[in-house]
């Protein structure tokens, strides 16, 4: 798309990928003796390597957090709204590491990948991944780059968990923990809404118990539900309402089943397309590790007193809209915070576009991230 | 610093925890964060004075005491719970206070004092509602929806109970002078009180 690419834009950005042959001991019990992650980076790490930043991504997310592949490319990467030279999360001034998580199927190892064993695609063979499992596997990565302490590691939704469980899991290697429209737990109607992707997914009959990459087929179908019920989730009523109202594609109704709001046919256009592009194994885990979330449990349910070991700063934010995480979410977090005796920082950003409001760069959305970043910036030198 | 804020400084011991209710920019709690290695939060409901808080490194949590009260905050979780200038326009000052007993040992409150003798004379010479330097609001666009005196602030908390440790003033560019320490209601601006529950704070 871009002529010349903006001069805020972290520029063209090449992935790599690495090899990890250390095995890794997973929550699920088992053990995956070794794995890739790919990753990208941004910026440049400064002497003492205390300028680096870590972008967790969420449910479809992966390592191409911002800028561009190529100069043809059409979108930059997911987060580029708020990564580059001079946006919240400045390049210019950080170190920002962005990886494709264990799991994912954007070129790290995942239920895809070709398991050695067998010499076939692990499909439901691969183990079910937790928030725990991703964070010791960032921890290997920081290890490798030469990170001993993050400045910040950040994240929206799913990848806001991943922030917070840094600060339980290795309360050393964190100044910062930025965790944006995400929650402590999931609801039983987040569960609930998650049960009913993974079902559509598994009853399509191209599933084949998860093993259609030997079938050289996909649960299209199946993805496709998935991805169009959790999308409704992302929106608001109200951004829905102002995006489709009760448009209609043709000018009169025409008393079939076809698509004919438009909201009808934007759903089916966004499950199909992410069905060609996502793999449904990966996407049952990764709602998995979202149902499992949940910190508190081995300390009685006690948020606070799980939060116990943390030592890092937190900034939690959430949207007025967001109903998949609601507001009230992110206080309960903040409260167990609190209660804690942690220093955190909390502000409910007004925005119309539901749980996707953290991708989008409304004014005070972009003031306090980037108020709060600076200060992290200026706290380790750079 | 302002004279008001110095003067809180000083009554508040090295590493207390803290609650700034109405904590604006923060500049108080960075100063007790740097000087006095206070540690604590502030509420605030302004936006920029929460990216300014941010900004500071003083751990701000949005939050509106009107609407969602302080029902989130434990018994007794601060040694000192602070509200400068903000008293005067929450809903219910006299549930306000309760809270700040039950979360802190001790509580400090600054508001202006309706009873400053410009004030009065305002009012009596005019016949319309005081404005002021320090009250600068028309009646009908003005926060500061329950205004009192020194002389009110002092019966609400002989009502309640509640022991005054320290009272002091400033003006209205908030320094300290003898003679408004000499008739408070009248010529006092600024009302510094502290205030506790307890016996032997």
């Amino acid at each position: 798309m871009p002529d010349s690419l903006p001069p805020d834009s972290a520029g063209i950005v090449t992935p790599q990928a690495l090899h990890f042959a250390e095995p890794i001991k997973l929550a699920c019990g088992q053990t995956l003796a070794c794995h890739d992650l790919v990753i990208e980076t941004y910026g440049t790490l400064n002497e003492d390597a205390s300028n680096a930043v870590l972008i967790c991504h969420a449910l479809s997310g992966h390592h191409h957090a911002a800028g561009y592949h190529s100069a043809d490319d059409k979108k930059p990467g997911w987060w580029d709204s708020c990564i580059g030279p001079g946006k919240p999360i400045d390049t210019s001034r950080f170190f920002v590491v962005s990886l494709n998580n264990l799991g994912g199927c954007n070129g790290s190892t995942g239920p895809s990948s070709i398991n050695p064993a067998t010499g076939m695609a692990y499909g439901p063979d691969f183990p079910v991944i937790t928030v725990q499992d991703w964070v010791h596997s960032q921890a290997l990565l920081a290890d490798r780059l030469g990170i001993q302490c993050w400045a910040a590691v950040v994240g929206g939704s799913l990848g806001g968990m991943q922030a917070l469980q840094w600060s339980l899991t290795y309360p050393d290697r964190l100044r910062h923990a930025i965790v944006i429209a995400s929650t402590p737990r999931l609801t039983a109607q987040n569960i609930a809404f998650n049960e009913v992707a993974r079902k559509a997914i598994t009853s399509d009959p191209a599933f084949h118990g998860g093993r259609y990459y030997d079938l050289n087929t996909i649960p299209r179908q199946g993805l496709m539900l998935a991805r169009m019920v959790g999308h409704i989730t992302y929106l608001s009523d109200a951004s829905m309402g102002e995006k489709f109202g009760r448009d209609l594609r043709d000018q009169a109704y025409k008393f079939g089943y076809d698509a004919e709001f438009q909201v009808e046919s934007y759903l089916r256009y966004q499950g199909e397309r992410f069905s060609e592009s996502f793999d449904a194994n990966t996407y049952l885990l990764m709602t998995k590790a979202l149902d499992y979330f949940d910190p508190a449990y081995e300390s009685g349910d006690d948020l606070a007193k799980a939060l116990a070991v943390a030592r890092c700063e937190f900034l939690v934010l959430s949207f007025s809209t967001d109903w998949r995480f609601t507001p009230a979410r992110s206080k309960e977090l903040v409260n167990a915070m609190i209660a804690a005796r942690k220093r955190v920082s909390y502000a409910e950003i007004d925005a119309p576009w539901g749980h996707d409001a953290f991708l989008i760069p409304t004014p005070r959305y972009t003031e306090v991230f980037t108020a709060y970043l600076d200060r992290v910036a200026r706290e380790v030198g750079v | 610093m302002r004279a008001d804020l110095e003067i809180i400084e000083q009554w508040i011991r090295p590493g207390s925890h803290v609650l700034d209710l109405g904590c604006g920019d923060g500049i108080l709690l960075d100063y007790l964060q740097r000087e006095k290695q206070a540690t604590g939060f502030g509420l605030e409901i302004n936006s920029d004075d929460i990216t300014a808080c941010m900004a500071r490194g003083v751990s701000v949590i949005e939050q509106n005491l009107d609407t969602q009260g302080l029902g989130n905050f434990e018994d007794q979780t601060f040694d000192v719970v602070l509200m400068t200038q903000a008293l005067q326009a929450v809903r219910r000052p006299d549930l306000v206070l309760d809270e700040m007993l039950r979360l802190g040992r001790e509580g400090i409150i600054t508001f202006p004092n309706f009873a400053y003798w410009r004030l009065r004379w305002y009012l009596l010479h005019k016949g319309r509602m005081p404005e002021s330097e320090t009250l600068p609001y028309k009646w009908y666009n003005t926060p500061n929806i329950h205004l009192c005196t020194f002389k009110d602030f002092e019966a609400l908390c002989y009502r309640k109970n509640i022991r005054i440790t320290n009272r002091t003033v400033v003006d209205g560019q908030h320094r300290d002078r003898w003679l408004s320490r000499l008739w408070p209601n009248l010529l006092g601006q600024i009302a510094i009180y502290r205030i506790t529950r307890q016996e032997d704070s």
